[in-house]
Formats: structure tokens, C-alpha cells, sequence
């Protein structure tokens, strides 16, 4: 449990002594802002038209705004997650500090889960980010906040599916861009995989669909806790820091 | 403290280390030496935990490297080929760092790391980047992490590469003074540093064990027969045809060689000064020959040699002890040529013409 820690906070550190935490930080406030301020005042001069028209339609913030801004979230995460975790190990291996933490008493899984842990804190803070911009709808409206919390939860839980991936991946070579580009495909193509079964019915159509993430969040932004997909994404999770414990053995096997 | 047992390494193609057994005692200082790409580094890092053996086992402080691989990593210190430092961390913070992966904390380790800083000369930097660090700052900054946390068992990986003279005086200081309490593995190609620091040498070559003795013995070996060396001419001539560019023309012991010399009368002769064992003709030339003469120690034979040659009518044109270093028995036993005389090929026979060669050949 120490070692996490120290192996996180190291981590944490390292992310923040260098620019790319803040670059990263800045450029997703800096896009989600623009869709945020975008989305708002399409939804301002929706609801001035239709009262305008002295119509009865149902407007509502939490279905109109925040649900499809959750699923920009997620789609810039898409961008942002390869980006995160693309160093975690590759450096480590370029490098050769590697060598310190393998031959200290320190055991494999505790290195593992302390940046898998820090990643998903950096894109926590940026998660915290968007939060700000609800925090003005707050001000001027009265969205109901469980909805946002459990879309939240749902943004967090995918992420650490994908940054466990990203991990795993990072473990498997020594060059950060081939960690990093080859994260971004399969990110890419995990949420991909839900469109298949748009225009196809077929059983692995279907199957497929079940294993893309993105499948998995349309009750998370509707402010559902769906056990089912809560499963799907710990089951990711999981898989992701099984693999990369699997790959840190082997890396001593190979290296 | 250490034993390694049958320990063997193998990458896809290559066997880096083949079945390597030796023993460490407590306190000991141990010369690892090989040339490179002997499975020095591949070896350390099988006994520090970071690779599995393919076969074979060791026992570092006791415990098993494969079976309790925690409890060593808990007693070990490792600096390895390069120094694994973090480059956007400051020195003091490596420290805190490498300390608290050790399970180092608080006053202990605030304590330790101000010791390390002194002793590793790297007090002056202690704020400084890493990654702004010269190469021997780097490896004394690793080596001051390797000695954080006072482990039973030191894996020093050629510890003085890239120091300047000064600093490679005083990590040898360093490395002598914690032997003792610490049993220390250094690998090294710099043979007087194990002359100097160690107690024992293991000698590897391509992944095979090739000697393990301690330095005395081996030392002993290398001095236990005096070897002189004489340069014998005959009278007169010898010394005029010197001013002559030397040409090179030396053969084989058997290939009798047209000389002014009679070799073979001068090795008889010298063979009956009581006291030597073994005469080498070590090199020809045209009008001298240097031979190398083995006693046994402090058998005082120069001085007999020295008025055979004359009372045979030679000139001696030199006399002198030579000695065998560590670092020839370490290029004997690792297959390296040395000092021996180079054979000069024949001119090379005319080619013969292609058309006696055979059809299909
Ligand atoms: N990762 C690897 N994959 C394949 N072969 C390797 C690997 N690492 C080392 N080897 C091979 O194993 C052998 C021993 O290498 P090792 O690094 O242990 O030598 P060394 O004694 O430390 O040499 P040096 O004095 O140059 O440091 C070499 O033939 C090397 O090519
Ligand atoms: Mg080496």
C-alpha cells in the first residue's frame, strides 16, 4: 500500500515537474470550453424559440446539455488517454531506471497500480476541469447534479479501462510515439466497434458491439448506475493491469 | 553470503551465461572480470532479481533469488551499467526516492542521505536536475543510491566508468572501506582496480567460468615463476647490424632459420645454468634473439645467465626481470594472445591459375 503511494505520488510528480500535465490540462479545458459555451447557447436560443412560440415542449438541461457534452468528454478522452500513459513504461525501459524499480522490494503489481493510479488522477484533474464549466449551470439553471455525478463516474470508469490498456501497451515497448500511437488505435477502435451494429444485425455485430466502450456508457450519461456496465468496465480495467503485470513478468523473461 | 549455483542465461540465439557456480564470503570484496560481452551484466542482473535464470539458481544474503526474490531486493544494492536516474528529478530527490523504494523513512533516511551525499561526492549538487548532470556526477549519484539504505550486499556494475582519476581513488576508498559489513560484487575491465580493491577475481569468458581464486593466489601464480628476458647477439656484430631498420623475420620455434646465431646451442647452453626451468625463444631477429628464461622465485638466476652468455662468446645486449601481471594471466586464461610472437604468414604463393581448379569446386 506504501509503495503505491510512493510509486503514485512519483508519478504525480513527474507528470506536473514537466509541461505535459499542464499542457494537457490547457488544451482540454481550452476544447471542452469551446463545446461547452457552443452547446449552451444553442440550447439558450432553443428554449428562447420555443417559448417564443408558446409551445409546451419539454426542455431540459440535463438531457440537452449535459448529456451529450459527458459524450464529447469521452471522445476527447479518446485523444487525450494515449497521451497519458504513453510514457509510463516505455520511458522507464529507454532509459534503464526500469532496472531500479525491478530490483527493488518492491513488488510488480504495487509499480503497476501506482501509475495506472496516476494516470487516472491526471485525467481526474482534467475531468475537474469540465466540472468548472457545469458549475455555471448550477449558477443559472437547476439541473439535478445526481445525473452529472454518476455521468462522471461513468467518464472516470471508462477512462480507467482505457488507461489500463494504454498502461499495458506502454510495457511493451521502449519508444513513447509507437506506445502512444498504437494506444490511440486501440482506443480508437474499441469505440468504434459500437457502430457496427448500426447497420448490421448480425450476431458478431452484435458481439462486437457489447465490447466497445462506447456501448457502455449511454446509462452512465443518462445518470443510471447500470451494474451490467459498471461490471464491463472493471472487467477492462482488470484486464488491462492483468495484461500489463503479465507483460512486466516477461519483460524480464525477454529483456 | 553469495553462491551461485550452475547459474545459466540464455537469450534466443546466444548463451550469454553457461552454468557459472562460485561462492562469496562475507565481507569479501569480489573482482568480476571478462572482456566485453562476457556475461558480466547479465549475470549481476540475474542476481539482483531483474532477469530470471534460465536455469540454475543463487543464494544472495541468504536467501533465494527466485524463491524469496523480496528478501533479497531488500538487501541488495544495485548500480547498474548505466545509472538508472530520473533526469527531471533533483539529486536529494532521487535519494528520497531510491530511499523510500528501499522502505527507508523519516529521520533514518533524511540521516542516510546526507551521509551518501558526502561520501559520494555529490553534496554540490544535491539541487541540481539529473538529467543536467556530467557522466561521472550520473554514476556517483547511482552509486550513492545503490549504498542508501546499507545493504548486506553490494552489485556494482563497473563502478568507476566515466570517473575522472581523482574520483576513481576515492570510489575505490569507498568501495575498500565498506567492505567488511558489506560483501561487495564489482565487475570491472580495469585489471589493476582488482589488484587493488579486491580479495577475489571470478573470471568469466563468453558466459563459462574460467578462473575464480582469490587476488594473492593469483598473483602468486603470476609471480610464483620469475621470467627474465635476454637479448643475446653474437659478438660484435650484433650490435652494428642494430643501427639497421630491424626487419621482421621471425618463425615458429621449429622452422630453423638462417642466422649468425645458433639458437639451438644458446638454448642448450642457458638450459644448463642451474636454477632455470624453461627457456622460450620469444622473437628472432637478424642478428639477435630475445629469449624469455623461467625460475622459480628469488632463484637469483641472472647473474649465472648473465656469464654463460659472455663465457660463450655472445654479447648480451639486455637483461631484464620479466614479470607476469594479473592482466596477462587474465588475456591467457580469456584466450587473448599476448606478448607471444606474431607469426609473420609466408608470402603468399603464387594463385593458381582458374583453369586447374576443379569443375565443380
Ligand atoms: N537483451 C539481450 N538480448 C539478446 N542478447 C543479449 C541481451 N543482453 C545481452 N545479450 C548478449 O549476452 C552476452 C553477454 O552480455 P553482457 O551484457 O552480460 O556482457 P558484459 O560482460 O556485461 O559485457 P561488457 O563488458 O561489454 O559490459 C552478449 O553476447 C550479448 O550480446
Ligand atoms: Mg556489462
Amino acid at each position: 500500500m506504501k509503495n503505491i503511494w510512493i510509486i503514485f505520488s512519483k508519478e504525480m510528480k513527474s507528470y506536473f515537474a514537466s509541461p505535459i500535465a499542464w499542457l494537457l490540462l490547457t488544451l482540454f479545458a481550452v476544447v471542452f470550453g469551446y463545446f461547452f459555451w457552443t452547446a449552451l447557447e444553442f440550447f439558450t436560443t432553443m428554449s428562447m424559440e420555443i417559448q417564443m412560440s408558446g409551445q409546451a415542449y419539454p426542455i431540459n438541461v440535463n438531457e440537452q446539455v449535459i448529456r451529450p457534452l459527458l459524450g464529447n468528454v469521452s471522445v476527447l478522452g479518446l485523444f487525450f488517454i494515449p497521451l497519458i500513459t504513453m510514457r509510463l513504461f516505455a520511458e522507464e525501459k529507454r532509459t534503464g531506471t526500469i532496472e531500479l524499480l525491478a530490483t527493488s522490494p518492491v513488488r510488480d503489481v504495487e509499480i503497476i497500480l501506482g501509475k495506472w493510479l496516476a494516470a487516472l488522477g491526471l485525467y481526474a484533474c482534467m475531468l475537474f476541469f469540465t466540472a468548472i464549466n457545469f458549475a455555471f449551470l448550477f449558477h443559472y439553471g437547476k439541473p439535478d447534479w445526481k445525473p452529472l455525478l454518476v455521468g462522471y463516474l461513468g467518464l472516470l470508469l471508462q477512462a480507467g479501462g482505457l488507461l489500463a490498456l494504454g498502461t499495458f501497451i506502454s510495457t511493451l515497448t521502449r519508444n513513447q510515439i509507437i506506445a502512444g500511437a498504437a494506444t490511440f488505435a486501440v482506443c480508437l477502435l474499441l469505440f468504434v466497434f459500437a457502430w457496427v451494429s448500426g447497420f448490421n444485425s448480425a450476431t458478431w455485430a452484435t458481439v462486437l458491439a457489447y465490447f466497445s466502450v462506447a456501448t457502455h456508457d449511454e446509462s452512465f450519461a443518462r445518470g443510471v448506475l447500470d451494474l451490467k456496465d459498471s461490471i464491463y468496465y472493471l472487467s477492462v480495467i482488470f484486464l488491462g493491469l492483468f495484461f500489463t503485470a503479465r507483460s512486466m513478468e516477461a519483460l524480464r523473461w525477454r529483456s | 553470503m553469495i553462491t551461485v549455483n550452475a547459474l545459466t542465461r540464455r537469450y534466443s540465439h546466444t548463451v550469454a551465461v553457461d552454468q557459472i557456480s562460485f561462492t562469496v564470503e562475507k565481507g569479501q570484496i569480489v573482482g568480476f572480470l571478462g572482456p566485453n560481452g562476457a556475461g558480466k551484466t547479465t549475470t549481476m542482473r540475474m542476481l539482483t532479481c531483474f532477469l530470471p535464470p534460465t536455469s540454475g539458481t543463487a543464494q544472495v544474503a541468504g536467501y533465494d533469488i527466485l524463491e524469496q526474490s523480496l528478501q533479497v531486493r531488500k538487501r541488495i544494492g544495485y548500480l547498474p551499467e548505466t545509472p538508472p536516474l530520473y533526469t527531471d528529478m533533483e539529486t536529494a530527490e532521487y535519494l528520497r526516492f531510491a530511499g523510500r523504494l528501499k522502505g527507508m523513512s523519516g529521520q533514518e533516511l533524511d540521516r542516510r542521505i546526507e551521509y551518501v551525499l558526502g561520501r559520494c561526492s555529490v553534496a554540490d549538487v544535491r539541487n541540481k536536475l539529473l538529467g543536467k548532470l556530467s557522466k561521472g556526477y550520473r554514476q556517483r549519484v547511482g552509486l550513492a543510491a545503490a549504498i542508501l539504505h546499507n545493504p548486506d550486499v553490494l552489485i556494482l556494475d563497473e563502478p568507476t566508468a566515466g570517473l575522472d582519476p581523482k574520483q576513481i581513488n576515492e570510489t575505490r576508498d569507498l568501495i575498500k572501506d565498506l567492505a567488511g559489513e558489506h560483501t561487495i560484487i564489482l565487475s570491472t575491465h580495469i585489471l589493476p582496480e582488482v589488484e587493488q580493491t579486491c580479495q577475489q577475481v571470478v573470471i568469466i569468458n563468453k558466459g563459462k567460468l574460467v578462473a575464480t581464486d582469490s587476488v594473492a593466489n593469483l598473483q602468486s601464480r603470476a609471480r610464483g615463476v620469475e621470467t627474465t628476458i635476454l637479448e643475446i647477439a653474437p659478438a660484435g656484430g650484433g650490435l652494428l647490424d642494430d643501427r639497421m631498420p630491424p626487419v621482421p623475420r621471425i618463425s615458429g620455434p621449429g622452422k630453423p632459420q638462417t642466422s649468425v646465431l645458433d639458437i639451438d646451442r644458446i638454448q642448450r647452453t642457458l638450459t644448463q645454468v642451474p636454477g632455470v626451468s624453461r627457456i622460450l625463444l620469444r622473437e628472432q631477429r637478424d642478428n639477435s634473439a630475445i629469449f624469455e628464461t623461467e625460475s622459480p622465485r628469488g632463484a637469483l638466476v641472472r647473474g649465472d645467465l648473465a656469464r654463460a652468455v659472455i663465457a660463450a662468446g655472445w654479447d648480451l645486449n639486455e637483461l631484464r626481470p620479466g614479470a607476469m601481471s594479473l592482466e596477462e594471466i587474465f588475456l591467457r586464461l580469456t584466450g587473448g594472445d599476448v606478448a607471444q610472437p606474431q607469426l609473420v604468414p609466408p608470402p603468399a604463393a603464387p594463385e593458381e591459375p582458374e583453369a586447374h581448379q576443379e569443375p565443380n569446386a
